[in-house]
């Protein structure tokens, strides 16, 4: 169960999405791969599922497209028959059916994110085996986990668009940067009440950390008794 | 065949020559000889109120209620075959519970009356079926506020600020027209359909019977509730009253 078919490919990721005031911030890194070999490094993530509702998908590429294709049929249908914008819970309990109830036979972490008049902004978390979670972040994919520390120190409430894009943009690079099944590019939307705002980050413009040098190489060269007692080979010191 | 249906009156599946389904219109009899229903909205939420005829002394009292309850924030009227009612007041639970399933959030009231429109009009297409021998009165607050709708025998139905069904309709309609129903508070309403009711019963023709009453909105929290005992018994006693001085 949950195993890649041979061949198949997935979306071993990072995603990622962050409400704030007047909207949600939603991205992801651009990589699709058929084991070792990386089939796109420009995959688009961010799917539409209606006119104020994305969704970020994570698992098998065959799999999230289909149930975002049904979920866009379904509020299609729904907005018809309502007469109105359908709301992210409604988007999100419907993703959450299909999710849950063939949960055999998908591999598929979603997250739904968008605004509506109803609630305003507002992030759902679809983990693997199904089940619905409103978040005010949320992260996915294989990536996510190599920066759950880095969100739970860095979040705060009250955030402007501004400051969360920047969030949501180094998050995704310190997730690319560590899991190797992540990586590329960095897309994201900002969804407001007004429209859906799509940003760029080129995979030579990510926003980059502190990335090592050669300590090692450095410090094997130098005498034994020189190493006991230097000092370039001391702890990397810690900002508080 | 020499009666008044000629042939034509046999099955719902049957036009005649003049284009009409007799058995439906057989089906609105049914409903005329129903104590009368009559539903409500006010600016803050639905009043429902039923003139139900007691046909027994032995029956114990609030026996066979003609208003049921949907979902939490729908409730339902109807005049005509009491069995009837209750089978479209259990297809509509079906429906709202289906609705929130599937949306998780509370069904619009028009689409629960669009989905019972539906029911009802499919059992006017068959030789092997009877219409619904109803008229239902369906009220409700849901996001877009108070709502009330009124499904007939043929399926068709309406919204309306104020609507009356059964025996007494043409009086509770034109009481209802009296009323600025826009402007009245539930409570308000909750006197003014007390008695409307009172005031449509033939106390000649008719024997003893309840008044039930139902409300939805900002007072109940949203919920279809009964109305409390304490306001149903002031609402009745100024009905009363309120009679004695119209005679």
């Amino acid at each position: 169960m949950h195993r890649l078919k041979q061949g198949e490919v997935n979306l071993g990721t990072s995603i990622m999405a962050v409400q704030f005031d007047g909207g949600v911030v939603i991205g992801a890194d651009s990589r699709t791969t058929t084991g070792s070999y990386i089939a796109n490094r420009v995959t688009d993530k961010l799917t539409y599922l209606h006119d104020r509702i994305y969704c970020c998908r994570s698992g098998s590429a065959a799999d999230t497209q289909a149930i975002a294709d049904f979920g866009h049929y379904y509020l299609q249908m729904q907005t018809q028959v309502m007469g109105s914008a359908p709301s992210v819970l409604t988007a999100a309990a419907i993703m959450e059916k299909m999710c849950y109830q063939n949960k055999d036979q998908l591999s598929a972490g979603i997250i739904v994110a968008g605004w509506d008049k109803k609630a305003g902004p507002s992030v759902y978390n679809i983990p693997l085996g199904g089940g619905l979670f409103r978040q005010p972040w949320a992260i996915g994919g294989s990536g996510s986990t190599y920066v759950y520390g880095y969100c739970d120190a860095t979040y705060q409430e009250g955030w402007g668009k501004d400051e969360t894009v920047n969030f949501v943009k180094n998050t995704l690079a310190l997730a690319m940067s560590r899991d190797g099944s992540s990586g590329g590019c960095i897309r994201m939307c900002v969804i407001t009440e007004d429209g859906v705002e799509r940003k760029f980050i080129p995979g030579d413009e990510l926003p980059r950390f502190w990335e090592g040098k050669e300590v090692l190489g450095e410090a094997t060269r130098k005498p034994l008794a020189a190493l006991s007692t230097v000092s370039d080979v001391a702890p990397m010191a810690v900002e508080v | 065949m020499t009666s008044i249906g000629t042939g034509y009156d046999l099955s719902a599946s049957t036009y005649s020559p003049d284009g009409r389904i007799f058995q439906v219109e057989y089906a609105n009899k049914a409903v005329e000889n129903s104590g009368t229903a009559i539903g409500l909205r006010v600016k803050d939420g639905i009043v429902l109120a039923v003139e139900k005829l007691v046909h027994s002394k032995l029956l114990i009292p609030d026996a066979n209620r003609r208003i049921q309850t949907l979902d939490r924030h729908l409730g339902l009227a109807t005049a005509g075959l009491l069995a009837d009612g209750r089978q479209l007041a259990n297809r509509a639970r079906d429906e709202s519970a289906n609705f929130r399933d599937s949306f998780r959030s509370p069904a619009p009231v028009k689409y629960i009356a669009d989905r019972l429109g539906s029911y009802v009009q499919v059992y006017t297409l068959y030789s092997s079926v009877r219409p619904f021998g109803i008229s239902t009165i369906i009220g409700g607050v849901d996001q877009d506020g108070p709502s009330l709708f009124v499904i007939e025998p043929s399926g068709v139905f309406f919204g309306y600020h104020g609507a009356a069904v059964g025996k007494g309709r043409q009086l509770a309609k034109t009481e209802l027209e009296k009323l600025k129903l826009s402007e009245l508070t539930m409570r308000q309403a909750v006197l003014e359909a007390a008695r409307i009711i009172y005031l449509v019963h033939d106390d000649s023709k008719e024997k003893t019977f309840e008044l039930e009453m139902s409300w939805i909105g900002d007072e109940t929290n949203g919920l279809h509730v009964p109305v409390p005992k304490d306001l149903l018994a002031e609402a009745e006693q100024k009905a009363k009253a309120a009679l004695e001085d119209f005679e």
